[in-house]
This record gives C-alpha cells, structure tokens and sequence, in this order.
C-alpha cells in the first residue's frame, strides 16, 4: 500500500528539500521503492540536491499536461535504483499545476512506489496547497526558532482543513521534524528547546536533525546526506526518521548526545 | 370602355416580434428530468398546455438522436417545442424545431404555485466547543455565545466569540470576547502567554500583560473600563 507523504513547513529555507531527499534516500536504503516529487514549479532545487540537474527532460507540469507519460519524466537515482525523482519545470510557475492534473500524477505514482514524497514549495499558497493536497502523512519541517514554529502551527492548521483526506472527514498523520539543531545555543537559550516545540506544535516528533557541515556538503555534491555519509549525525537521525515513519519505534537520540559525539569529530579532525 | 384591373402584387411583409416562451433546461440524467416533469404534471395537468416551450440545451451534451426523443417525449406529454436553444444548428436535421438565439431572461408570473415553508430557525447555540488545537492562522469567529477550546491557540490564532472565551491550553494569539457588548464576558486560560486580549473593546496587548502573569493560568475581566488580568489560582 502507497504512501504519499508531503514534506512542508510554510517558512522557507529550513530544510524541506534537504529532508525530502535524506529521508527518500533513507527509505531507499531500507528496501522501500521511493519517488521524491519535487512541487516547487520556477524554483525547482531537489533535482540539484539529487544530483541529477543534468539529466532533466521532461517534468511534473509536462506530465500533468499530456505532453510527457510519467515514465518519461521519472529519473533514477545512479546510486540507488529503487529511487527516483520527479522533478518539476523551472521555466513555469505554480499556475502551471491544476488540481486533477497533480491528483492523477500522484494516484499513478502510487500504482508504482510504496513511498511518494512530494517536496513542496514555501508559503501557503498554490504550490504548497498542492504539494499537501493529496497526502496521507505529513512531515511539517521546522527548525528551532520562533518564526519557523509558527509557520509550522499555520501548515498544520491547513493540513487539517485544505487536504482532500481532510475534506472527506479523515485525518492526516502529521510528524514534526526538528531541523537544524544546536544542543548548546538551545541550552544557553539561544533557541527554542524541543519540549517548547512540541508544546506549541501538539504532533508527534518525528526526529531531530542537528546543525551539521555534512548537510552542507552533501548539498554540494548533489548526494542525499543520507547517502553520502551514512555514519554521519544528521544521516543517522534521518535515517532513524525514516524508520518511525515505517512504523518501527527507534529510540530519540537526545542532541547533547549528537552534539558531543559531533563536537568529538570536530575535535579528533582538529588534532589530526 | 377598357378598364384594366391590374392584379396588385402582393409584397410579402416580414415583420420581427418576439413572444414570452417558456424555457426548459434539462439536465443529465434526461430520464430524472423527464421524472421531474411529470411530476409537475401530475400536481397541475395542462399546465404546459397551449404555452410555448424552448429548450435550452447548453447544460447537456445530446447526440441529434437524443435531441428528437426528447422533443418526442416531450410531445407525447402535451409539451410542444417551439425552439431549441444552446445547440449548434447545423447539427441538427430539419424535422426538429429551429434554433433560437438572442433570447433574453424575463420575469414570468405565476410560474409555479409558490410554497411557502415556514421553517423556525434553528435554536441559538449557547456554546461552541473545539476539539483540536486553533491554529496559527485561524480564526474562530462565534458571535452567539462562548467558545470552549480543549488544547492551545497558536500564535497567530484569533478567537472571536460573543460571550466568554475558555482555552484549555496555553493562549498564544488573540481572544476578542464580548464582542457585542457584553461586558461581563471573560477570558480563561490555563496559561497565557497572549498576544492580545479584548473584551468588549477594552484590550491589552502582549506588552501590557504583566511579566508575573506570563505563562500561568490567568482570566482576563472587565473591572468597569479597565481591562485586568488576575491568576486563576
């Protein structure tokens, strides 16, 4: 049985492509056939930080225009050949997506995938509508600020009200995942800390991914930080993510515990 | 005497009028129409008869074959067609009635026997409980009376109710009670890290709410014009 999963969050730049990719690229690894559809129509990233920009040919708008079969549009990844991508135009806009155009898209998908992770676009307005329209299960993003919350309460409250299941009386299942994370700033107060989170947000957690230079690099190569450093801290609590999603419970790593052990890399690079 | 008489030519005369018609606009599926006609009929027998009808076509979608049953079934009904109307003309053959166009909507009296239902209006609700958390980015207007809500309002959220406002949670947003008057509307919450509080148009902002108060539970009421603040406990 298909799921489609939306990764959003309504603030931008807090890591929802970055997710969509090392969750995707985890589910991946643990035997799961997975696409990873990018929504972000005129800012298209996730075919960047899937490293395959250079092997785009046709994309979502063409498949929900007729102009493309969706086995067309579908790339697989090089590394892993249960995942693929689909990635989205970058010469049109979020107009370009009607509503039957990406309902179709996705109820194919799912014929074809156990795992449909639609990577959607900032803000709460068409693309984002979209992206979350047709899900079953949400992953809402935030990193541990104020602001970022708070947009997070506000995708929340759309998924509760503007998703087709929604609409039908159903409920969507909705995790939070905490990116971005410093244990030390949160502990001299320079963040908010997870229970205050959890507290304004009231859905589960689905994991805590800590600030980390190996998501960066892994952006840099055009590889899922999941799959280019699995032993990494933020590979390790992606890929702990992606197991909760699969329905397995895996203990929370607290993030003193990444920190220290991150703060150890650091240290032992340093003395090398 | 020769006297001519030369046949006058009769000119043939065209002359433009138009006539109040009745316009029927079936819909899909025809045989649920047809049963809503006949169901007009049998409360008033005759009541198309003698009445110019037109159809209008443009609400479904019949092959030229379809189109002359329903004229037919139509007929076998006393219903006789005058014109059709929202269909291409060159579509149809010559034994159905002409295609209108340019009609225009017009007010016809007595078209149906009015009924007039006299439904009492549903009793006023007292109260309106939420379930779920109010979100940032909603807004929950209940002008009849009190709004209950069993978790948090999100920063953002916006509570607007006629009588008191009950949050069983932390309140983040805006609670607006009273807001028709009622001055003696209050304001409860389990902890209140507000960003405004009104009642009856008399409000603070989160800037007035005192650092003592923030995040314990608290009721907001209106002491005469001023607004205060006090720990529920």
């Amino acid at each position: 049985m298909a799921k489609v999963l939306v990764v959003t969050s309504g603030k931008g730049g807090v890591g929802k492509t970055t997710s969509t990719a090392a969750l995707g690229g985890a589910l991946a690894q643990q035997g799961q056939k997975v696409v990873v559809v990018d929504f972000d129509v005129g800012l298209r990233n996730l075919d960047l930080i899937m490293g395959a920009e250079r092997r785009v040919v046709f994309d979502l708008i063409n498949v929900t225009q007729g102009v493309a079969k969706l086995s067309q549009a579908l790339i697989r990844d090089k590394r892993l050949e249960n995942l693929w991508l689909l990635p989205a135009s970058q010469t049109r806009d979020k107009d370009a997506l009607t509503e039957d155009g990406v309902r179709d898209v996705i109820a194919e998908l799912r014929t074809k995938f156990d795992w449909v992770i639609c990577d959607s676009p900032a803000g709460i307005e068409r693309g984002a509508t979209l992206a979350m329209r047709y899900a079953d299960e949400a992953v809402v993003v935030t990193n541990p600020e104020v602001s970022s919350v708070r947009d997070a309460d506000r995708i929340i409250g759309m998924l509760d009200s503007k998703t087709a299941k929604a609409e039908a009386g159903d409920q969507i299942k909705k995790h939070v995942l905490i990116t971005r994370y410093d244990a030390g700033r949160a502990a001299r107060g320079e963040m908010l800390n997870i229970d205050d989170i959890l507290e304004i947000l009231a859905i589960p957690l689905l994991g805590i991914v800590p600030e980390s230079q190996d998501v960066l690099k892994a952006s840099n190569v055009g590889c899922p930080v999941t799959l280019n450093n699995a032993a990494s801290p933020p590979a390790r609590a992606y890929s702990d993510a992606a197991r909760r999603l699969g329905g397995e419970t895996v203990a929370m790593v607290t993030p003193s515990e990444v920190r220290r052990s991150l703060m150890g890399r650091l240290l032992g690079r340093r003395a090398a | 005497m020769d006297a001519k008489v030369e046949p006058q030519r009769q000119l043939m005369r065209l002359r433009g009028r138009s006539y109040v018609a009745f316009v029927f606009s079936p819909f899909m599926p025809i045989v649920d129409w047809l049963a809503e006609i006949d169901a007009t009929l049998s409360n008033s027998p005759g009541f198309f008869a003698g009445r110019p009808i037109v159809i209008d076509l443009a609400g479904v979608e019949l092959s030229p074959h379809g189109i002359a049953h329903l004229v037919s079934s139509l007929e076998s009904r006393g219903v006789r067609v005058l014109g059709l109307e929202g269909v291409e003309a060159g579509a149809l053959d010559a034994s159905l009635p002409p295609v209108l166009n340019g009609g225009r909507g017009c007010v016809v009296e007595q078209v149906e026997p009015r009924k007039v239902e006299v439904k009492p209006p549903p009793p006023p609700a007292p109260s309106l409980l939420l379930r779920a958390p109010v979100r940032s980015g909603q807004r929950i207007v209940f002008t009849e009376g009190d709004v209950t809500v069993l978790g948090s309002v999100g920063s953002g959220a916006e509570i607007v109710a006629g009588g008191s406002i009950h949050v069983y949670g932390a309140l983040r947003g805006r609670a607006m009670a009273g807001i028709n008057g009622n001055a003696a509307a209050r304001i409860y919450c389990q902890k209140i890290e507000a960003e405004l509080l009104a009642i009856d148009g008399y409000y603070q902002t989160a800037e007035d709410i005192g650092d003592m108060l923030r995040r314990q539970p608290a009721q907001a009421w209106l002491d005469g014009e001023v607004l205060r603040i006090t720990p529920l406990n």
